[in-house]
């Protein structure tokens, strides 16, 4: 085959689409094993250790469990749409994660590569919107379900994300005027080096979101947890109040495309923080690093992008075993302190944050 | 009911709150000691006074037993079911004895009853089968452990 510029941007979107969906699908068994495994060294226990090493197989015999269950379809519920749910939660979550670039843009024999499914100049507002339409398939399997538990959920869980989302948009705003674009890629490239504040060279500190912005920081990330309905936000899932909330009448494989769309909304969140506020792919003391072993031009070019992808999933790694942590950590709210949060802390925070953010970029030092 | 609780600052603040908290599953997570007994190859030691599985105690292969009847007279879930007879020397003794397992709640009261040290109670709490049994006096009469 000739090589052409057309032939390599093929061949890499093929290589990035396996790394993207091999991360996104397995995401889920293993997310399942660690959070099974962690839990249980937070209380004291020992976890699921005896299917393969460490326990490590136990999601492959899960899913073999799920795969052999009956496929019941309870006799009063709305079929179509009953059936159609569990999908349309997994597809947004997918999705979302074409515009998270988990690497830099790459030079391969003069073409450009940028390590990102989709290089779109509309990034983040892709990100955002798309993965707000998860909720409608909650929506749509709580209310197919004919069942009030599940009805709850849905309720709940509309009510939720419209609050939140809402916090999220406005909190990238301050984001997006600090950085000056859209494009996630971008965002990313402009945290290297080390910290620039107010004009200010701070050593030592890497040029992260998280330092420059850390109250829209904190702000997504709370927002970030209530998307992706983990605890402390699993009011729609809710297990001691109603039930198993949305999911409830679902089982087997069914039921476990709800757990995969959780767990991929979670890696799509992380990859989210990580980009916009935790540096991207960039891998701070990296270059450093490599230029101690004394490679050639071009091996130490490519030594650097692969560290710097290998970063990106790290620092994603590390994110989802925050989430975790938190799970196991913090109680679910009450709705009313849920709705409080939401409309009267988060939003007028990373409103007022907007307002500082933009008065200080028009007027302050540059 | 709503109960107005008196917080702090900091506990009105909620992220130091959380950060304590996550101290706190952080050091049972990397120093927290395992209480989980791998069951199978792992037993739990339980005390020596533990009410598990009856048996009759038996010297030289002759039960202790005299068939006074006082375990069942005292027996609240009345799952003990004996048969007295007569030995040659005249000595009584059961011919049937008879514990149905799924009734007994393992209160003790028979072994404390028993005048002769006869119906003992042992270590043993895997009873799990695959029938609804009633153990019979062959099976009664296997020593089970050296209590």
């Amino acid at each position: 085959m000739e090589i052409t510029s057309f032939n390599i941007q093929l061949i890499a979107m093929a290589g990035k689409m396996a790394i993207v969906l091999g991360a996104l699908l397995n995401a889920a068994p293993l997310m399942a094993w660690a959070e099974r495994r962690i839990c249980s060294w937070m209380q004291n226990r020992t976890g699921p250790n005896r299917v393969g090493p460490f326990g490590l197989l136990q999601s492959v015999a899960d899913a073999v469990k799920f795969i052999f269950k009956e496929d019941l379809v309870p006799a009063h519920v709305r079929k179509w749409y009953y059936l159609i749910a569990p999908g349309l939660c997994v597809v947004p979550a997918f999705i979302t994660f074409a515009v998270v670039p988990f690497g830099p843009m790459i030079d391969v024999q003069g073409t450009t590569v940028a390590l990102q499914l989709a290089s779109m100049n509309v990034g983040f507002i892709f990100a955002i919107s798309v993965s707000s339409l998860a909720v409608y398939g909650i929506i749509v399997a709580s209310w197919a379900s004919n069942n009030k538990y599940s009805m709850l959920g849905g309720l709940r869980s509309t009510a939720q994300m419209i609050s939140y989302e809402l916090a999220m948009g406005l909190s990238l705003v301050s984001v997006i005027l600090t950085f000056d674009s859209v494009d996630l890629m971008h965002i990313a490239q402009t945290q290297g080096g080390s910290l620039q504040f107010f004009g200010m060279n701070v050593p030592f500190l890497p040029n992260w979101g998280i330092f420059i912005q850390p109250l829209a920081a904190l702000i997504f990330i709370v927002a970030a947890f209530a998307e992706t309905n983990r605890l402390p936000f699993d009011l729609p899932e809710g297990e001691s109040e109603i039930v198993a909330g949305y999911h409830l009448e679902y089982g087997g494989m069914k039921w476990s495309l709800f757990f995969m769309a959780e767990y991929a909304h979670m890696l799509t969140a992380s990859g989210l923080i990580v980009t916009f506020f935790l540096g991207g792919w960039q891998a701070p003391g990296a270059e450093w690093l490599i230029s101690q072993f004394g490679l050639s031009e071009q091996m130490a070019y490519w030594g650097l992008v692969v560290a710097q992808v290998l970063t990106f999933w790290l620092k994603v790694i590390l994110f989802m075993l925050f989430f975790i942590v938190i799970r196991f950590t913090l109680p679910r709210f009450r709705y009313d302190q849920l709705m409080w949060l939401g409309w009267k802390v988060l939003v007028p925070f990373s409103l007022a944050n907007i307002v500082i953010t933009a008065l200080v970029i028009a007027f302050g030092p540059r | 009911m709503l109960i107005k609780r008196e917080h702090g600052f900091l506990q009105r603040f909620y992220l130091v709150q959380i950060f304590i908290g996550l101290t706190i599953t952080m050091k049972n997570w990397f120093f927290g000691k395992n209480i989980t007994y791998q069951y199978p190859e792992v037993r739990r030691q339980y005390s020596p006074r533990y009410r598990g599985q009856h048996f009759i105690k038996a010297v030289n292969g002759v039960e202790n037993c005299t068939a006074c009847m006082l375990c069942p007279t005292v027996c609240p879930a009345d799952c003990i079911h004996i048969e007295a007879g007569e030995r040659d020397d005249k000595e009584k003794y059961p011919v049937k004895f008879e514990i149905d397992i799924l009734r007994c709640c393992f209160c003790g009261f028979c072994e404390e009853a028993c005048p002769k040290d006869a119906i003992k109670l042992s270590n043993i709490y895997e009873m799990a089968d695959y029938e609804r049994r009633v153990y019979d006096k062959d099976f009664l009469m296997i020593q089970r452990s050296q209590k």
